[in-house]
């Protein structure tokens, strides 16, 4: 049985698709057998930053309405063997998500993978709800500024209670916080908020800080997953997070103010 | 016809005659005022002795009973009431049986009752609602006649409310409402004291105003005086 995934927020914007992509590449790449799952019906992105969009034949709504099967609806990564992509439908809103349908794609997902990411769509509506509601396991996206922490607060209170493992009253969601868009020189000049400061309102584990970056950019417009981009601190702090993630013990990197050194203050490098 | 009513006696201690007849009248003055009486002493145990009947009979008039008659089987007592030209009626048969057992209980009942001091009825108390999980933004919790802990972070956002009184072990940035339904004796306490908003009784205060109080951020102890909220260090 797969372990399911959520990745989600609350809040638009703060990089949910990115870390989904990266998060699912990460584990790809570990060996894992991986699918990413967009529930963004209606506003499908995950298939742009995995550079699969012009591979989309069928989307996760024509599988629920056994308009195709998972097999035809699969999009397999070029990059990685154990890689596969479930894109969203654009054409549709996500009313075209049920519970049953959700529920049985995932059924089936978990038979044939070790993860199934669910990348979460903004707002706790129906597709955000939907994404969540079979997760064994919760990435909770945060940007280091109050009202994406205050949304962040409020999903875990539905991961909490609206889950299926809440309802049934097994163990709950694991949830696990990912800081992302992280700028320590803000946070020293405090204009930010800072690791311990969300840590202590969310009251979560740290699954790790991601920095501001500009490889994240980058990244998206270019199609490949940023944890690719090994050169990049967002991409080695993408890789920290998927090893946590896997039980490794690894030290946080990137919280401090790097203090630049005299060559590269000398040649202007970033 | 004449409708007349029966004293039947299950015991000979004139001082509690006279107060259950005084209860007794105190039911109906009315009905008892001048009631034409025949006192029965018919099935009064032996074990009680011999009636009185003067004075049983000055009793009966003093709660405005006219005796007419002495029902009576004992020699004795027909020879008193002889003596008083008083007439006698001889002993029922067993149509009075279920009056006499329903006067024998409750004569029993009110021998036993006074031995026993009343006991104080025992105040209804339902359990503390005990919370040990993270309150979250968006989480309503609520604790029906009873008393609310929470263990966990209260984060700004939720809510709790209480028909008693609110407890906060962790950190509190949210809404506290104590005694929802009016009780002013409710109280708040909090570990860390952040909250958006504290209320006793629909008396409250705002972040705004709790802010600039000195207690921000501390152990506080919240209760009402008068329609002031009162804020103390714990």
């Amino acid at each position: 049985m797969a372990k399911i995934l959520v990745v989600t927020s609350g809040k638009g914007g703060v990089g949910k698709t990115t870390t989904s992509a990266a998060i699912g590449t990460g584990l790809a790449l570990r060996g894992h057998k991986t699918v990413i799952v967009d529930f963004d019906v209606g506003l499908r992105n995950l298939d742009l930053i995995m550079g699969c969009e012009r591979r989309v034949v069928y989307d996760f709504v024509n599988v629920i309405n056994n308009e195709a099967t998972l097999t035809q609806a699969l999009i397999k990564d070029k990059r990685l063997e154990n890689l596969y992509v479930l894109a969203a439908s654009q054409t549709r809103d996500k009313d075209a998500l049920t519970k049953e349908g959700v529920g049985k794609v995932i059924d089936e997902l978990s038979q044939n993978f070790e993860y199934v990411i669910c990348d979460s769509p903004a707002g706790i509506e129906t597709g955000a709800h939907l994404a969540m509601y079979f997760a064994d396991e919760a990435i909770v996206v945060t940007n280091p500024e109050v009202s994406s922490v205050r949304d962040s607060d409020r999903m875990l209170g539905l991961l909490a209670s609206k889950s299926r493992r809440a309802e049934q009253g097994l163990e709950p969601i694991k949830e696990r916080l990912l800081l992302t868009r992280y700028n320590p020189e803000r946070v020293t000049k405090g204009e930010m908020l800072g690791v311990e400061d969300v840590e202590e309102i969310l009251a979560i584990n740290l699954l790790g800080v991601i920095p501001e970056s500009q490889a994240v950019l980058k990244a998206s417009n270019q199609g490949v997953p940023v944890i690719l981009d090994e050169q990049s601190d967002a991409g080695q702090a993408y890789g920290d997070a998927v090893d946590r993630l896997l039980g490794k013990d690894v030290p946080h990197r990137f919280l401090d103010v790097q203090k630049k050194g005299l060559m590269q203050r000398l040649f202007g490098a970033r | 016809m004449l409708a007349t009513t029966i004293l039947e006696l299950s015991h000979n201690d004139l001082a509690r005659l006279d107060r259950q007849l005084e209860e007794k009248v105190a039911q109906a003055p009315a009905f008892f005022e001048n009631i034409p009486l025949i006192i029965a002493v018919d099935k009064l145990p032996e074990a009680e002795g011999q009636i009185d009947l003067a004075a049983l009979m000055q009793l009966c008039g003093k709660h405005g009973l006219r005796t007419l008659a002495l029902r009576a089987g004992r020699e004795e007592d027909i020879a008193a009431a002889s003596a008083l030209e008083l007439p006698v009626l001889p002993p029922s048969g067993a149509r009075e049986k279920l009056i006499e057992l329903v006067e024998a209980r409750q004569a029993a009942a009110e021998a036993v009752a006074p031995a026993e001091p009343e006991k104080p009825k025992e105040p209804e108390r339902k359990p503390s609602k005990v919370i040990n999980h993270p309150v979250r933004g968006g989480q309503q919790i609520y604790a029906a006649d009873g008393d609310l802990v929470v263990l966990g972070p209260v984060s700004a956002g939720a809510e709790l409310l209480a028909d008693g009184n609110i407890h906060i072990y962790g950190p509190m940035r949210g809404r506290a409402l104590a005694g929802v339904k009016g009780d002013t004796g409710a109280q708040i306490f909090c570990q860390q004291m952040g909250a958006e908003m504290l209320s006793i009784a629909g008396i409250y205060k705002v972040a705004e105003d709790l802010r600039r109080d000195p207690q921000w951020g501390r152990s506080v102890h919240v209760s009402l005086s008068g329609d002031v909220l009162n804020i103390t260090r714990l």
